[in-house]
């Protein structure tokens, strides 16, 4: 006989699960309409995969997971999507919640299911995969995915797989039902388990209340090496770390996990689900639920399909809506109430409470703590309840996590064995959220302040980044400046008439007259060869009438007139070298013959005498005043609009104007 | 020299004295620059106190120029964001008189809030990622903006740029996921906990059976 140990504090509440295990596990059937909430599981909502109105099957994935710590969800029967929207969901808080809601087609057809009898061919973790996408969550009530708790870090051995078979809490009957009809499905579980895990020893915790189920374990797990261990009946043994201390003696590390004990812990529902995934390939779909409480008529299990809602469920077992005060998920000390009849069940449903209001009376105002100790004797987890209570009601956060809140398993012992009928649990559930809150804000803040920080830094910098560019312009300039400086007072003119100059002797020095000549020559060339393309093209145009034929004839003209004017420079050149043993040599250069002609013209200028200057001026006016009478006949003729016979005769008026200014001069310099 | 201070034990004892003053004072002034303190460790202490909003409303641009100011003497009343309980916390750590809020700030809001910009009607101005402290507010020129929910710290900063209007603040819904309980009422009797529910013993009809 293994020796077992105790842990501290527990209560001993009327246990009330006879009246569920009077007959065996019933089938609950097909519910006109299935709901499957997209969370089921502790950690990231499933993502939707199938459509409205998408035909599914049995077994068939509906939702994937997200993330590691995540399930998919499955078809529970064959029929159709009807709809993805939110309902309500078996949540104390009374949210709506996504799900996907499935409509039966009552063909119950399975999708193709690929078992692995022979699973030790497996390695450990293609096996996990398929845990993770049977979508298996512990089904004892907290839904953590099982995946993730087999998934052991490299490095830590396990001594210990703890199967567990408690089921302390009052009325829940789920998994005595299993151990007394699925024994052997339990203990092929288990071995799978102990496949995966490798652990010294493979052990299955069941309270001493449970005889039936304890001897059909033992004798299913004859000869497997997994031993049932038998202990006394208390509240609350099956709490995973409580169990961990009963059968190993070790005290699980206060925010530790059972592993860094060499422990890993899974729950007999869980186990099953994990037979019936890598044995026969079905994913989870239905589970064990114990319908109970004095409001049915006849209380018992169901192996109900996920997402059958409760209405259903509590019909087939006689539900007397009139006696029922309340309608409680789970147990009596952990359970809460569900906000309508019409939630769904769900991988974590392991009871459905229906009690008369004579059964499980509203509580007695809560009076004052009188500071007696009975909820330090029966915390389970070596709290101290009344003094965390304390702390609570004056919102002392701090003290709070110093005296271990976040220990608590809300078990809910404290609250029972309290003679004030002081809700502390509910303190305790308070508590926690709001730390868990402040925590939330105060990472946030944290977040923002990087981010505020991070910008006024880039803020700055840019501004530094400015007022550096600006300084390296600034010294740019000056220096430029004083470069310039020798050449200060001289004509802005004269001094980019240098530049230009400078400029032109460069290219000059760099290509000689031969270079020159090959370049009109290559001018010619090419724009011969662009000319016979255009015309290729243009011919092209005309034969398909296409509507560019215009705009490609003006091309054709253009590159004719270049090629022209290419062959005149060409020639223009020679000829001007065959002269090159002239004397005028500068002249290649056009800037500086330019000049040369404008300094000549005003020297000449600078040379007439005034007479002779007002001659020359005078014919340029008359000149000029011929030609914009021609100008305006020829508009006259032309019938151009108003506005330009004006302007010319305008114009005609002021040049006559001028000529007689003129002439005036001209007289007076020969006067003179 | 020994013997004329053995004759004037004064002498003696102010010699010791001076000789020990000047040590000391040279070791503390050692001290004070070797061991100097960057920055301002109050500051950075009330900065982490301040709910790190950066929405102004206590007139200085951002949570840390006025944890700078609180440092120097500034009133500890003018965060709003930050609630009675930011002001009880600092007033814990500078030990001061808790304050009320000077309302003159802005009010507590008691929900949370999120910017939105209504995107058909944003024309691109880029005029409210300017004003964004926290760098929330994602978008360019002539293109859509679009805040990031996660990193909004509901500062109201981006509503009065906007040219077209576009910005509201939603108050956050409560969610599944930010549902949490509330500390009970001790004289209601609607206690959802299932295990007070009973006076011990009282049900024991399983016992009795």
């Amino acid at each position: 006989m293994r020796k077992v140990f105790g842990f501290h504090g527990g209560i001993h509440p009327p246990e009330n699960k006879h009246q569920s295990v009077r007959t065996g596990i019933a089938d609950a059937g097909l519910p006109p309409e299935l709901i499957i909430p997209l969370s089921q599981h502790i950690g990231t909502p499933a993502g939707v995969v199938v459509a409205v109105g998408q035909h599914v099957l049995k077994g068939q994935v509906i939702a994937e997971a997200q993330g590691f710590v995540s399930v998919p969800k499955h078809a529970p029967t064959s029929g159709t999507i009807h709809a993805i929207e939110e309902r309500l969901i078996a949540h104390s808080s009374g949210h709506l919640a996504p799900c996907i809601v499935i409509v039966p087609d009552g063909k119950d057809e399975w999708i193709e299911c690929n078992g692995t009898p022979n699973y030790e061919t497996l390695d450990k973790p293609a096996i996990i995969e398929l845990i993770r996408h049977a979508g298996i969550a512990g089904m004892g009530g907290a839904g953590f995915p099982s995946s993730v708790k087999l998934s052991v870090k490299a490095g830590t051995t396990i001594q210990t797989l703890i199967i567990n078979g408690t089921e302390c809490e009052p009325y829940i009957t789920a998994d005595d039902a299993m151990m007394r009809e699925r024994a052997d499905q339990i203990i092929e579980g288990a071995k799978i388990l102990r496949y995966i895990i490798a652990p010294q020893e493979t052990l299955i915790g069941v309270e001493d209340n449970k005889p039936e189920g304890i001897a059909a374990l033992r004798a299913a797990a004859e000869g497997s090496g997994i031993e049932i261990v038998e202990f006394p009946t208390k509240y609350p043994s099956g709490g995973e770390k409580q169990l961990i201390e009963i059968l190993t003696g070790k005290q699980v590390p206060s925010g530790g996990l059972p592993s860094q004990v060499g422990v890993v812990c899974q729950n007999i529902g869980s186990t099953v689900a994990i037979y019936e995934a890598v044995v026969h390939g079905r994913p989870l779909i239905s589970r064990v639920t114990t319908v109970t409480g004095d409001a049915v008529r006849e209380p018992q299990n169901f192996q109900v399909l996920i997402g059958t809602p409760m209405r259903y469920l509590l019909a087939k077992a006689g539900y007397l809506p009139e006696k029922n005060s309340r309608l409680i998920m789970g147990g009596p000390m952990m359970g809460f109430t569900v906000p309508d009849i019409d939630v769904p069940i769900i991988k974590t449903t392991n009871c459905i409470l229906a009690p008369t209001e004579k059964e499980l009376p509203r509580p007695p105002p809560a009076q004052a703590c009188i500071r007696c100790g009975m909820c330090e004797q029966a915390c389970p987890a070596s709290l101290l309840p009344q003094q965390l209570f304390w702390f609570a009601q004056g919102k002392e956060f701090e003290k709070l996590e110093q005296h271990n809140l976040f220990d608590c398993i809300e078990c809910g012992a404290c609250s029972y064995a309290c003679p004030s009928n002081i809700p502390l649990v509910q303190y305790y559930r308070a508590s926690k959220a709001e730390i868990l809150q402040m925590r939330r804000d105060h990472e946030k803040a944290e977040a923002s302040r990087v981010r505020f920080e991070a910008r006024q830094q880039r803020i700055e910098q840019a501004g530094a980044d400015k007022e550096a560019k600006r300084a390296a312009r600034k010294k740019v300039a000056e220096q430029r400046a004083l470069a310039s400086g020798a050449g200060a007072g001289e004509d802005p003119i004269q001094a980019a008439i240098e530049r230009a100059q400078a400029k032109k002797a460069a290219q000059a020095g760099a290509g000689n007259d031969e270079s020159e000549l090959e370049k009109l020559e290559k001018t010619v060339v090419s724009a011969q060869k662009r000319l016979t393309t255009a015309s290729a093209k243009l011919e092209e145009a005309k034969a398909q009438n296409s509507e560019f034929v215009e705009a490609l004839q003006t091309g054709v003209d253009k590159t004719r007139e270049k090629l022209a004017a290419g062959e005149q420079a060409l020639a223009a050149y020679q000829a001007s070298n065959n002269h090159a043993s002239a004397p005028q040599a500068p002249v290649a250069d056009a800037a500086q013959a330019a000049i040369a002609r404008a300094m000549a013209a005003r020297q000449a200028e600078a040379a007439l005498s005034p007479a002779e200057k007002a001659r020359a001026d005078l014919t340029k006016l008359q000149q000029r005043l011929q030609k914009t009478h021609a100008t305006l006949i020829q508009s006259r003729d032309n019938a151009q609009e108003e506005k330009v016979i004006v302007a010319l005769e305008s114009t005609v008026a002021r040049l006559t104007d001028k000529i007689r200014s003129a002439e005036q001069q001209l007289q007076q310099a020969e006067n003179a | 020299m020994i013997d004329y201070l053995l004759q004037y034990p004064l002498l003696a004892a102010l010699t010791a004295l001076v000789g020990l003053a000047t040590a000391f004072g040279a070791l503390l002034g050692y001290a004070a620059v070797r061991f100097k303190t960057e920055g301002n460790p109050i500051a950075d202490e009330i900065n982490n106190i301040l709910p790190q909003t950066q929405c102004g409303q206590c007139g200085y641009p951002g949570c840390r120029p006025y944890a700078e100011a609180i440092a120097n003497g500034e009133a500890i009343n003018k965060c709003p964001p930050g609630g009675e309980a930011g002001i009880q916390a600092l007033a814990d750590l500078l030990d001061m008189e808790p304050t009320p809020l000077d309302s003159e700030h802005g009010d507590v809001k008691t929900v949370p809030s999120v910017a939105f910009i209504r995107e058909a009607e944003c024309i691109g101005c880029t005029k409210c990622i300017q004003a964004c402290p926290v760098d929330a507010i994602l978008g360019a020129a002539k293109q859509m903006h679009t805040v990031i929910t996660s990193e909004c710290t509901g500062c109201d900063l981006c509503v009065e740029p906007c040219p077209v209007d576009c910005i509201d603040m939603i108050p956050q819904q409560e969610s599944m996921q930010t549902w949490h309980w509330d500390l009970p009422n001790p004289v209601s009797r609607s206690v959802d906990l299932i295990a007070t529910d009973s006076v011990p013993g009282d049900v024991s009809q399983d016992r009795a059976a």
